[in-house]
């Protein structure tokens, strides 16, 4: 992988005149030695399998540790009975991140993106649209282009892992990387991808990984949420044409500077932040007692 | 180094890449390393493995992978009931180790036909693992690459035979790695390899006097 910086995709974008996914699936043709056809054919496999675990989302489920599981089917049943604040599309995208974070908690099939944990925040913003013929399935696999690109660039300069970032690299980084996709699936051009990109995660600065009984349940399922939530009014900024004063490099950079600098007990380890409320450590205390 | 597959992938059955995906490949290894169809697997639990591994599934995962299940098969929560219909009769527990990896699991395992075989693995994060131990020897390998792994006795030629036998069949080692718990003791040479390593000259090498077993991973299926 070649890419350093989105500020290098930008550049062959601009030099060979194609768009942002165009040099994201080339360099991955270079990377893997693999034709036009089977990246693109690879790709197809995790969007089927992303429309997949949604359309089979079991509101019945619970998770092992019976925290998890449901909230996908009460927001829907909220949707058809009432009218959201924040409007019907964007409680399906809620309600779609909600479904896949609780179908990961519950054992099902999920593609992880970047990680099992953030699993929901990609598919929550791309399925509500394609569902509503908003856009093609070729569109759609373009778009999850642009997400591996901004993720891949993330990646390399910084963390996408909790262990080692915090949640800002899990939820953050899929924030970002869906704000990308629906810039470009909006008809934004290749630097508010950037931007877009850039804002989402800008926003979400911070956020540490304070899983209840080390479990990927409680907070991360709603986590989800904000993600999905997050991404769609970021890349509504940038198709506005506001930009983030800090280029969008420099932000991921910040990113592992905070994940650096966060505590060993808000990066996974199960100890602090949410996980360590007297509510957290009851049910810790039930899941060992029960585990044993 | 990752591909863009690494970042929107894999596919996998939920809920976390370390506990559940990586130990499914776990298990899976440790079957492709036994090379035959386990029939009782003890599986010791280390650190995070022990204290989260149950709401993580890792347990199941385990057992699914020791059944050749890859990790995005939907039948990985029904392991348990899976193994009692194979035949295969497995216990888990946790265990202390010294200085391992957070996410340890060591497997001892018994084929079909009477093979036995002691694997310590990790799991690294993001589905990757790391075999860190075979029959009780320190080894450092992933699977990702195809790689031959040879138990001898700690005497001279045995490399000597495998790199010859490996340049005869224009094999390229990638890389080479020598332990043995004694000076003509129990040795094990693992190398990594470009190319696949046929499974004709793997027979040879087997028969070979000194050698006590040879495994194999393609390192495409992991």
């Amino acid at each position: 992988m070649s890419f350093q910086a989105l500020e290098d995709i930008l550049t062959v974008c601009d030099e060979e005149k194609i768009l942002f996914w165009e040099a994201v699936l080339r360099e991955d043709m270079n990377d893997r030695l693999v034709s036009r056809e089977d990246s693109i054919s690879k790709m197809k496999e995790m969007w089927y399998a992303m429309f997949h675990a949604s359309r089979h989302y079991d509101a019945s489920l619970k998770s092992s540790s019976g925290l998890v599981g449901g909230t996908g089917g009460q927001m829907d049943l909220y949707r058809q009975r009432e009218e959201p604040i924040c409007g019907d599309f964007v409680a399906e995208v809620m309600a779609e991140a909600l479904k896949m974070g609780e179908s990961n908690a519950c054992m099902k099939r999920i593609v992880a993106a970047p990680t099992a944990g953030a699993c929901g925040v990609i598919p929550a913003v791309l399925v509500p649209l394609y569902k509503r013929g908003q856009v093609t399935e070729e569109q759609v696999i373009e778009a999850l282009y642009v997400t591996a690109g901004i993720g891949q660039v993330i990646a390399e300069r910084a963390f996408i892992a909790g262990a080692t970032g915090g949640c800002q690299a899990e939820i953050g980084s899929a924030s970002s990387m869906a704000a990308g996709a629906l810039v470009y699936l909006k008809g934004g051009s290749n630097a508010a991808i950037a931007q877009g990109s850039a804002m989402a995660l800008k926003n979400l600065l911070g956020l540490v990984c304070d899983p209840v009984a080390g479990l990927v349940e409680v907070p991360c399922v709603k986590r989800n949420v904000i993600g999905a939530v997050n991404a769609l009014s970021s890349a509504d900024m940038a198709l506005a044409g506001i930009e983030s004063r800090i280029p969008p490099d420099q932000v991921i950079d910040a990113m592992k500077e905070i994940g650096t600098k966060m505590h060993v007990s808000l990066r996974e380890t199960g100890e602090g932040g949410v996980a360590n409320t007297p509510t957290a450590q009851l049910v810790r205390e039930r899941l060992e007692k029960n585990g044993d | 180094m990752s591909n863009i597959f690494d970042i929107l992938g894999p596919v996998m059955v939920g809920p976390s890449s370390s506990h559940t995906a990586g130990a499914v490949r776990i298990g899976y290894i440790t079957r492709v390393l036994l090379g035959e169809e386990p029939i009782v697997a003890d599986i010791g639990l280390y650190g995070s493995f022990s204290s989260t591994g149950k709401g993580h599934g890792t347990d199941r995962a385990l057992v699914a992978g020791l059944l050749g299940m890859h990790p995005d098969d939907i039948r990985i929560p029904q392991s348990f009931e899976l193994a009692r219909e194979a035949g295969l009769d497995f216990a888990i527990h946790g265990i202390q180790l010294q200085d391992a990896h957070p996410n340890t699991a060591v497997i001892e395992v018994t084929g079909k036909n009477h093979k036995k075989l002691s694997v310590e693995s990790c799991s690294i994060g993001g589905g990757r693992i790391r075999i860190s131990k075979l029959d009780g020897i320190t080894v450092n390998c992933s699977g990702e690459s195809p790689t031959l792994i040879v138990h001898n006795i700690d005497q001279p030629g045995h490399v000597a035979e495998v790199t010859s036998m490996m340049a005869k069949c224009e094999v390229n080692i990638a890389t080479m790695q020598l332990y043995r718990d004694k000076r003509g003791g129990y040795a094990v040479m693992v190398i990594e390899t470009d190319q696949q390593v046929p499974e004709e000259k793997r027979r040879w090498l087997e028969n070979l006097d000194g050698v006590i077993k040879v495994t194999y991973i393609d390192g495409e299926e992991i």
